[in-house]
């Protein structure tokens, strides 16, 4: 009714013409942008630090097992379950679909090329990134804001070199078995379903998967997981050195870690996919026939 | 004769320093916290830095162990500007200086024997059984008994966490000791323990200690000499950040009604501000009703 602004939106939304809404809009934009490509170059120099300790000392006692212990021993059951549901689910989804063009005795290829090529590995390094990289983060963001990791640093220790390390190497050294451990019972479970539950036949199922399923699809899987471990390690760590203050940046801290970590594992998938695909054609120039 | 004495006292002596500031500026995000600070604190001298919280009495501590470089200026020590030395001679002289941090700042996934123990096996200084007998030494220097070895840090109180941090920067020997705010969050018996403490490793070791805190206890106990830095935010231009540098005698005659008002813990000014920031404000502030609405 009256024109005069009420007392709180005077105060708490500033009212603003056409021209400097658009130019705020643009400014946010612009201040996005130069921050993600900030964080890209801080985490890129964080990387390069680390490798430079990686190459130049050995990793500091007791420090190693423990996190091969956290990273290995306590992903393994949640893989394996998670793996054996992913070869479920892709033979009760596959199935009707190559029913009906009379196919279903080639699901067995599809599942197992599915599964050690792209959702073994991925599956895993997902895994990976919510159970283990979200601690990591967490734990280092509470070292950071309780001032642990000043106290490292002050009695001499290197942070990067005590904390990251570790962690990097335990990421990248057990992500393979993990990987291999997903890949296997999401093998198991997508058998099960098709031949035990479906009754496609058992012969079959495996003389296909046998014949197009082969040490390239299985070791390109491999392959990929060392990457992803490498950024699982290097995202959620520099994300808990980065933690702002109090217990609202540490979970702030943890969260960004999974999703910066999700995307870039997704993001360096395709990218990887990309050159194994070349690397394929280029020694295999027939290419895959499977039907 | 008492011109030397308060020479020494703040620190004016011919001796070479051991800690020394020169026009040191510190910024955050474009906000001056310390501005050209001078400050040198000779050799076997403990020095207490008080002030209001927000002034930048642990950023200076922090500059002077190197977690934090300055903006412009130097931190030397014994000459030597630390934060022009590479990574490797930096190692090297942190394991002359102690840290003790306000909360400690124990490492929690470790058992208090490991963190007592942690800077010697980072410098590789003795093994095995030697480190034990060291790490249980120093535990009973701050009063701490054995059974507390194999205990998390999350199972000691203040107090103890305390006394175990101060243990673990001790367990070098070092020549420099940072304590910041040692006594904060503690009662009144365990901060005269832990000034106790720090009397006994000055007189002990010839250790030069530099130590932030608001407690004047504290302050008045253990110091040679006592610093006073005033938030920049609210300096005079041109004004010197460091407002009171001498004797803690002298605090209480100093002529700067600032250092007066903090030593007695009288508002003063500042409650005159709050209420007229409040004043000023009432009208124009929107009530409760207004931003929550029900």
């Amino acid at each position: 009714m009256s024109s005069v602004p009420s007392r709180s939106q005077s105060r708490l939304a500033p009212q603003y013409g056409l021209r400097e809404s658009l130019t705020r809009w643009f400014t946010d934009w612009g201040d996005v942008v130069v921050d993600a490509v900030t964080t890209l170059g801080d985490m890129a120099i964080f990387a390069g630090r680390m490798f430079v300790w990686l190459f130049t000392a050995k990793p500091c006692k007791g420090t190693i097992l423990s996190n091969f212990y956290h990273v290995g021993v306590l992903s393994l059951p949640v893989v394996a379950l998670t793996g054996t549901f992913i070869g479920m689910v892709l033979a009760v989804t596959s199935y009707s679909q190559f029913r009906a063009i009379g196919l279903e005795s080639k699901l067995g290829a599809v599942i197992n090329l599915s599964l050690v090529r792209e959702l073994g590995p991925v599956l895993a390094a997902t895994m990976l990134a919510g159970r283990v990289g979200i601690a990591m983060a967490a734990v280092l963001g509470t070292m950071r804001v309780t001032e642990q990791i000043d106290a490292l640093i002050s009695m001499g220790a290197n942070p990067i070199h005590y904390l990251v390390v570790p962690r990097f190497l335990a990421c990248i050294l057990l992500i393979p078995a993990l990987t291999v451990m997903a890949d296997f019972m999401g093998i198991v479970g997508g058998y099960f379903y098709s031949v035990v539950m479906l009754g496609i036949d058992h012969y079959q199922y495996l003389n296909n998967s046998r014949q197009f399923v082969g040490g390239f699809d299985f070791f390109s899987g491999i392959f990929k997981s060392f990457f992803f471990g490498g950024t699982i390690a290097i995202v959620s760590c520099y994300r808990g050195f980065h933690c702002q203050a109090g217990a609202e940046g540490v979970g702030r801290a943890a969260t960004a870690a999974f999703v910066f970590s999700f995307v870039m594992i997704l993001g360096v998938d395709l990218m990887l996919n990309i050159l194994i695909d070349a690397v394929y054609i280029a020694l295999w120039p027939q290419g895959a026939k499977l039907f | 004769m008492d011109q030397i004495v308060n020479d020494v006292a703040a620190g004016r002596s011919t001796a070479k320093p051991l800690v020394e500031l020169r026009a040191m500026t510190l910024q955050f995000a474009k906000q001056t916290i310390l501005s050209n600070i001078n400050l040198s604190i000779p050799r076997g001298q403990t020095v207490a830095v008080i002030g209001e919280s927000g002034c930048g009495k642990t950023l200076l501590l922090k500059s002077v162990v190197g977690l934090i470089g300055p903006t412009s200026g130097a931190v030397l020590y014994d000459g030597v500007d630390i934060h022009s030395l590479g990574d490797v001679e930096m190692t090297r002289l942190r394991c002359k200086f102690g840290f003790v941090f306000q909360n400690a700042a124990l490492f929690d996934s470790m058992t208090i024997g490991q963190n007592v123990a942690f800077p010697v096996v980072q410098h590789s200084l003795a093994g095995g059984r030697s480190i034990d007998r060291m790490v249980i030494e120093g535990l009973a220097e701050v009063g701490l008994p054995e059974i507390v070895l194999h205990k998390r840090p999350s199972q000691l109180s203040g107090g103890m966490r305390k006394r175990v941090g101060i243990a673990r920067a001790l367990i070098l020997h070092p020549e420099l000791m940072l304590y910041d705010e040692p006594t904060t969050g503690l009662d009144p018996i365990m901060s005269d323990v832990i000034n106790e403490l720090i009397l006994r490793t000055r007189m002990k070791g010839k250790v030069t200690s530099l130590i932030v805190t608001h407690d004047m206890r504290t302050a008045r106990k253990v110091a040679d000499r006592v610093v006073m830095l005033y938030p920049y935010s609210r300096l005079a231009r041109g004004e010197n950040q460091i407002i009171y540098d001498g004797p803690p005698e002298g605090l209480d005659t100093t002529k700067d009604k600032r250092v007066r008002q903090f030593v007695q813990g009288e508002a003063g000014e500042r409650l005159m501000e709050l209420q007229r920031t409040s004043l000023s404000g009432f009208d124009e502030t929107p009530r409760l009703s207004d931003k929550y609405p029900a």
